[in-house]
């Protein structure tokens, strides 16, 4: 056996506790402002629609129904039809408009019900949104945001329950933004809006109602955050865990529970899929000696597949003390059942687990 | 050389030809192009939406149950009537204790079909337990009259371990091999392609394909490719409207403009037919008539049954958002599919006061001592959740469920496992 290398460790191992972790702890800054997940993105639209009367949102039930998560709420009322559009379902339909009206200057912000649904629409986000300015020799840019909810949510089951990071990570062209909390959110939406090229926005529904500090800065209106860095939401010198969106959260609540037992684990919030930041990987890496990257998506072809494989290819390769390792979700479509489903994505559990084995302590 | 010759042949043949046409002083009344059979004009105007006359509603009763022309009261058996009626008052029970499951947290999700029991039962009993159904998600009825227990529905619901879908989907996505129902899927439309796709293969065996979908699902590019299809294909399927009037929040004025859905079956030289959704006698003639034209004729049916959502769009849903509750009332109070329906048996005299209280009592104790069962149950056997991602179980994942059966032996205590099927 090769002595470096990748190992696929699903999420299967881990003792502990099975709690139920749809209630989340979020470190509290004190003074702070909270603010949901939810509420930093509509502050974001509203921010943009204002500064810059090109941009729409279209989508199913986004203008008087607030949107089918309230993301959308009040925007109708403020900025009239002709800004925040209702459509009739047609994904691929509503999806073509959009790029169309942003082939023609608009900026449009296309709400997806869920990243689900837009499996419909995916044939004019890829062979035409993304593909437009090179196929135009750059004549024709397509400056428009295709967000909404994406990866498990609770209790829906196969259909409604997948992570679709890698899909369009995958895809030159565009750009892929994976927020994490409220600022997050708001800083990466409003850096999309204001982008030239088409970007996806992955959202968790998961993640809506959470409240998280708002620094000063991210309430201001000029907030943006540059599309392509990752952060260090916690800093450590014995693990690099590597993450985005909601397993974000895993690896911070894993990395709580290590630092009582002396492990420092370093936190990397990825934010962007596409481009994903390799040198704040490598050098966490350079420090730490040790890497494992956590999804709740497939584990083939999936975001840890890609920071592995990157990771590899680098100097800091040869700082591995042990081979890389991918935490992700279970290699089957999302089981119904509750239980189940907690047990089909990886848990802080599985992440002090496999952090323990990788670190050879009991 | 060759190649200039046979050219130059082919102009002679051509010229003669027209030669003679242009000569000849007779008029050609046809226009000849092949992409549409109609006649000429030397008038420029628009064809408005508004020179069309809508297709008309077909009902049979009016709104208290009264036959409005004799001869066309279906000649259903008394039996079969009785059937009909106490299978729509189920279904409501149902919805009722099964809507009220979600608001406890026993359920994760529930879609009530008040309001459109008719389309559901009046056009199963027009079909056969041979017919394929397609169904979108709110025709619990229909699954209902084919034979589908109230404890295979709360089994569904519940995902324990009878549910025929191993809890492997969502409430309400039930599914039955048996009774020729296929497993609801959520992406919208998706089942009209395929249903168009399975009449292709019933073809000459007498069968015909049902498909149900929402006035909303409607606007899915599927729709229209299922539309053509099965026209261009020439398929035994009947395509079931159910024109609630909303999807979701969004009503049918936003979703779409012209003669409703009908209006498009023509244009795809779809035969059409609209009728009260409410009306169950007429949804029955509706569906008998399609079935029989479908299965002679090999070719497609649309039928538009016009109804009203009477409740909210699913669990998640708060309809009072977007629309009146006195809108709703009047649906609810003047024009419900069950009590109309009830009307008319009670004029026949096989329905009363009496009868009704019974089937209501009868209703909810089965309902219940179905629900109560179901909560019971087990949930299958956890490893289930490595079954069925391929026919033969393949050696990867065979390995994730056997780190997870070692680790099981290990931190058992952990785990609900006793909840879940040995
Ligand atoms: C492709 C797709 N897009 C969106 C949805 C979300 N969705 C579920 S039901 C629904 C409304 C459907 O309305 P309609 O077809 O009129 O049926 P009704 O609910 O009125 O019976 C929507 C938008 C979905 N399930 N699939």
């Amino acid at each position: 056996m090769a002595s470096k290398g990748t190992l696929t460790v699903l999420n299967l191992a881990g003792a502990g506790k099975l709690l139920s972790r749809r209630a989340f702890s979020t470190t509290r800054l004190v003074g702070a402002k909270q603010m949901t997940v939810r509420d930093a993105l509509n502050s974001a639209l509203d921010e943009e629609m204002s500064r810059d009367e090109k941009v729409f949102i279209l989508g199913e039930e986004v203008a008087q129904y607030d949107g089918a998560y309230k993301v959308t709420r009040g925007l109708w009322k403020k900025y009239g039809d002709k800004r925040v559009i209702d459509t009739p379902i047609t994904e691929m339909g509503f999806a073509g408009i959009a790029t169309g009206a942003a082939m023609s200057g608009l900026r449009p912000v296309c709400e997806f019900m869920t990243f689900n649904f837009a499996m419909q629409a995916i044939d004019q986000i890829i062979n035409s949104a993304a593909k437009t300015f090179y196929m135009s020799a750059g004549r024709v840019n397509v400056p428009i945001v295709f967000r909404g909810p994406n990866g498990a949510a609770s209790g829906v089951a196969a259909q409604h329950s997948q992570c679709y990071g890698s899909w369009y990570a995958h895809c030159p062209g565009l750009k892929v933004v994976s927020p994490y909390n409220s600022e997050d959110a708001k800083g990466l939406l409003k850096a999309a809006i204001r982008d030239p090229d088409p970007v996806v926005c992955l959202e968790n529904e998961l993640m809506y109602g959470v409240q998280y500090p708002m620094s000063d800065e991210a309430l201001s209106s000029d907030f943006v955050l540059p599309i392509g860095k990752a952060k260090i939401e916690r800093p450590g010198k014995h693990v690099t865990l590597v993450a985005h969106s909601k397993a974000v959260e895993t690896c911070l609540e894993a990395a709580k529970e290590l630092a009582g037992k002396g492990i420092e684990a370093e936190v990397i919030n990825l934010r962007s899929l596409r481009p994903i930041d390799t040198d704040t990987i490598n050098k966490s890496v350079v420090k730490t000696n040790h890497l494992i990257s956590v999804e709740q998506g497939w584990p083939s072809c999936g975001i840890g597949s890609e920071i592995l494989a990157r990771l590899m290819e680098s100097e800091a390769f040869y700082h591995l003390d042990q081979p890389a390792l991918r935490l992700t979700g279970c290699d089957v479509p999302m089981p119904y059942t509750q239980s189940l489903e907690t047990a089909a994505l990886p848990r802080p559990v599985d992440v002090v687990d496999a952090v323990k084995r990788l670190l050879k302590v009991k | 050389m060759a190649f200039k010759t046979s050219l130059s042949c082919a102009c002679n043949v051509f010229f003669r030809h027209f030669s003679r046409t242009t000569l000849k002083s007779s008029p050609i009344t046809q226009p000849k192009f092949p992409g549409a059979k109609t006649s000429w004009t030397e008038k420029l105007q628009f064809t408005e939406p508004s020179q069309y006359t809508p297709i008309p509603v077909y009902r049979v009763m009016d709104r208290t149950g009264n036959i409005l022309d004799a001869t066309q009261e279906p000649q259903i058996k008394d039996e079969i009537l009785l059937k009909m009626y106490k299978d729509m008052s189920v279904l409501n029970v149902m919805d009722k204790i099964l809507y009220e499951s979600q608001r406890q947290g026993r359920i994760s999700f529930y879609m009530t079909n008040y309001g459109e029991e008719a389309t559901h039962i009046g056009s199963a009993a027009a079909l056969t337990l041979d017919d394929l159904v397609y169904g979108q998600y709110r025709e619990a009825g229909v699954l209902m009259y084919r034979g589908f227990s109230l404890q295979d529905f709360v089994d569904q619901c519940y995902g324990n371990s009878d549910d025929k879908g191993r809890g492997k989907q969502m409430p309400v996505h039930y599914g039955s091999k048996d009774l020729n129902f296929v497993t609801i899927s959520s992406p919208l439309t998706t089942q009209m392609p395929q249903a168009v796709g399975s009449a292709f293969a019933l073809k000459g065996t007498n069968k015909v394909v049902v498909c149900y979908f929402g006035d909303g699902s409607a606007s899915e590019g599927d729709a229209h490719a299922a539309l053509n299809f099965s026209a261009t294909l020439e398929c035994p399927v009947i395509f079931f409207c159910r024109n609630n009037g909303y999807a979701i929040s969004t009503p049918v004025n936003e979703q779409y403009r012209g003669d409703g859905i009908a209006g498009k079956g023509v244009s795809y030289g779809i035969n059409t037919l609209r009728v009260d959704g409410n009306d169950v006698l007429a949804v029955y003639n509706v569906t008998k008539l399609a079935k029989e034209y479908a299965v002679k004729e090999n070719k497609p049916v649309l039928i538009e049954a016009m109804t009203y959502r009477v409740g909210d769009h699913s669990t998640s849903d708060d309809s009072s958002a977007y629309r009146s509750p006195k809108e709703v009332a009047d649906w609810a109070t003047n024009d419900y599919p069950t009590k109309k329906f009830r009307y008319y048996l009670e004029s026949k005299g096989l329905w009363n006061g009496d009868k009704e209280k019974q089937l209501l009592e009868q209703t909810k104790k089965d309902v219940m001592s179905a629900f109560s069962v179901g909560e019971k149950k087990l949930k299958p056997k956890w490893t289930e959740m490595y079954e069925d991602v391929y026919k033969f179980l393949p050696a990867h994942i065979r390995k994730q469920r056997d780190s997870m059966v070692e680790h099981l032996k290990k931190y058992k205590e952990h785990y609900p496992i006793d909840s879940f099927q040995k």
